[in-house]
């Protein structure tokens, strides 16, 4: 270290530090940085986020091809693939954050800092969303372009409602995962494997979820993406409409409905998860 | 006074759960601890691996709450203004991996930074100016997956001084640091406290050296309780009466080190078997008493290869009120 070139002193260092609102917009920028800008530098992400969920999709459009199902099917399963990316990153990073940011050391230094834990958590959220976009964007894509997909957008505004109140719901979700999967510690990789495959079934991510019987198609509505799905693919296909579950509207209002319940829920769960690390010091220390 | 940092009684007892039909354990983590650091103080805390600094340093930097008694960081109750607390310091742990390894260095310490409320130009600013400070201002766009244990401590220490805190924690900051690393974080620490008398700095270390060169003053810390709080020198000079000296032997054929301290004038042996040789360290209330211990290794042919009188240490310090040297202490944990 060179000592002589040692210069820094508090007055020299005396600025205003943000407060209220933009501090905390402040840090939900920080947080979702690393996910933004550090998730993209790795460039296997092309091959497993875009490649193999695309094969996945193809077999899909291949089946339906097969059996000679109406060719709208093709595209509820490209847009289908699509959302499965933001369902993946909302299971297995969204919801094991805090975990790894426990094994790394990271969460301890986010309690200690004057941040709110929930604009920490909320930029985990930001930067998941974006980030998993682009990788849903190529896959829309390429897969429209591989399969020749008719798009018919009836609304591009309600088209954008309705993708944002899944995002928030379904990132909401994520956000209280994350505080569960916690206090769960290593068990939640048990939850979150149990809940992969029947999600896919249950969302109809490769069918119209209006197949199912009423009462399973609603009670697999607790999941954001199932009605969002829904509502997406009435406002893009032709014949979207005639096999959505619910009207739009009445889906709009449950995807709301679950945005508060999800975001009210992570928020308190999240007071609760810090309360208890302080009280037991046990969730905020590594086992390393 | 202006303290920085105030404990009254303060107390930990961790709970620690047994099997589904056992009832939980107790572990009393630590007791009865009084502290007044002033501001401007560069405050030491020493003691073994599991003497419960980690366990006060939590509690201070808000991360446990105490289960007894109180505690003040810049005058601000830590349970129940922790938001206060928390805005006025920060901490590093030495061996941390904070972060994340696909970002750079700058990145990093802009993300952190931003979590202090620091705007984004200012926050680059320091940084930039700080890893010059380090030596690493040539690993500014280094990932810091790529960095060597010792830079990522080093970049470490730079996240702990950026926000430029009233009181930092520096739990461990040379752990597992070679020692030209050591010594320059050493260095800076010591320069970062001289610079301004209203900083604080609270360091944990099992290293008595570290203690002794670094610390304005020193609390010894073992199972808990404060043994001993005071300069590294007046520690020292509870041993000034004593002679003390060490000793390199061939092994002892059975001697040990109650047979040292059975003698005459001996206050206490400490062992320390090395490969083919042995170490012994020896507190005695008199040169005098060294004539018995030398009697006793000739008539169990024990040949002493080296012999020299030493100033008493912290670790003498350490042994004289524990009864026990740090690595006893340790290896006693294990």
């Amino acid at each position: 270290m060179k000592s002589e070139q040692w210069t820094v002193d508090s007055n020299q260092w005396a600025v205003e530090k943000n407060s209220g609102l933009k501090f905390f917009l402040q840090t939900v920028i920080a947080r979702a940085y690393p996910r933004i800008i550090g998730q993209q530098r790795e460039k296997s992400w092309m091959f497993f986020d875009i490649f193999l969920p695309l094969l996945a999709v193809s077999a899909y459009v291949f089946v339906y091809r097969a059996i000679g199902a109406p060719e709208e099917y093709v595209g509820f399963v490209v847009m289908g693939g699509a959302m499965t990316a933001f369902w993946m990153n909302v299971l297995w990073s969204m919801s094991s954050q805090l975990y790894w940011e426990k094994e790394m050391g990271n969460l301890a230094l986010y309690i200690m800092a004057p941040n709110s834990m929930m604009a920490i958590l909320l930029g985990m959220a930001l930067g998941g969303m974006v980030a998993t976009l682009l990788r849903a964007l190529a896959i829309t894509l390429l897969g429209s372009w591989i399969f020749d997909i008719p798009y018919a957008v009836v609304s591009f505004g309600q088209l954008f409602l309705v993708f944002m109140l899944a995002m928030v719901a379904l990132y909401g979700m994520g956000m209280l995962f994350a505080s569960l999967f916690l206090l769960l510690s290593r068990e939640a990789w048990h939850l979150s494997n149990l809940a992969q495959e029947p999600v896919y079934l249950f969302s109809g991510f490769y069918f119209p979820i209006k197949s199912f019987n009423f009462w399973v198609a609603m009670s697999a509505s607790i999941i954001p993406l199932t009605l969002g799905l829904d509502a997406m693919r009435q406002l893009v296909f032709p014949s979207g409409a005639a096999l959505g579950f619910l009207s739009i509207p009445v889906e709009m209002g449950i995807l709301s409905g679950l945005c508060v319940v999800f975001l009210t829920a992570a928020k308190l769960l999240l007071a609760y998860m810090e309360k208890l690390a302080i009280r037991e010091g046990r969730l905020t220390e590594s086992r390393r | 006074m202006n303290l920085a940092i105030h404990t009254q009684n303060l107390g930990r007892i961790y709970k620690i759960r047994g099997g589904k039909k056992t009832e939980p354990k107790e572990l009393e983590a630590l007791r009865d601890v009084d502290l007044e650091i002033p501001r401007g103080e560069l405050f030491g805390l020493l003691g073994p691996n599991g003497a419960g600094k980690t366990t006060l340093i939590k509690i201070l930097t808000t991360l446990l709450a105490p289960t007894s008694g109180r505690a003040w960081v810049t005058g601000f109750d830590v349970t129940k203004d922790s938001h206060k607390v928390r805005a006025r310091i920060n901490m590093v742990s030495g061996g941390e991996a904070s972060g994340y390894g696909l970002l750079t260095v700058r990145e990093n310490l802009w993300m952190f930074s931003q979590f202090y409320g620091i705007p984004s130009k200012e926050a680059n600013r320091r940084i930039k100016q700080l890893m010059e400070v380090v030596g690493l201002g040539d690993r500014l766009n280094t990932k810091s997956s790529d960095l060597s244990t010792g830079l990522r401590q080093k970049m470490n220490i730079v996240r702990g001084f950026m926000t430029n805190p009233e009181v930092l924690f520096l739990d461990e900051p040379t752990l597992g640091l070679d020692v030209g690393a050591s010594r320059d974080v050493r260095r800076f620490i010591r320069q970062w406290i001289d610079e301004d008398h209203f900083r604080t700095l609270l360091l944990t270390t099992h290293y008595m050296v570290e203690a002794d060169e670094l610390c304005d003053r020193v609390a010894i810390i073992n199972e808990g309780r404060v043994l001993a709080c005071d300069t590294p020198a007046n520690l020292k000079r509870r041993l000034q009466q004593d002679a003390i000296f060490k000793m390199e032997v061939s092994p002892l054929n059975g001697l040990n080190v109650d047979s040292f301290e059975g003698l005459p004038g001996v206050r206490k042996a400490i062992h320390v078997p090395k490969d083919g040789t042995a170490e012994l360290d020896l507190i005695l209330e008199k040169d005098d008493a060294l004539g018995g211990v030398v009697n006793m290794m000739t008539s169990n042919d024990v040949h002493i290869l080296n012999l020299h009188k030493r100033e008493p240490t912290l670790e003498d310090v350490f042994v004289d009120l524990v009864g026990r040297s740090m690595e006893e202490v340790e290896a006693g944990e294990e």
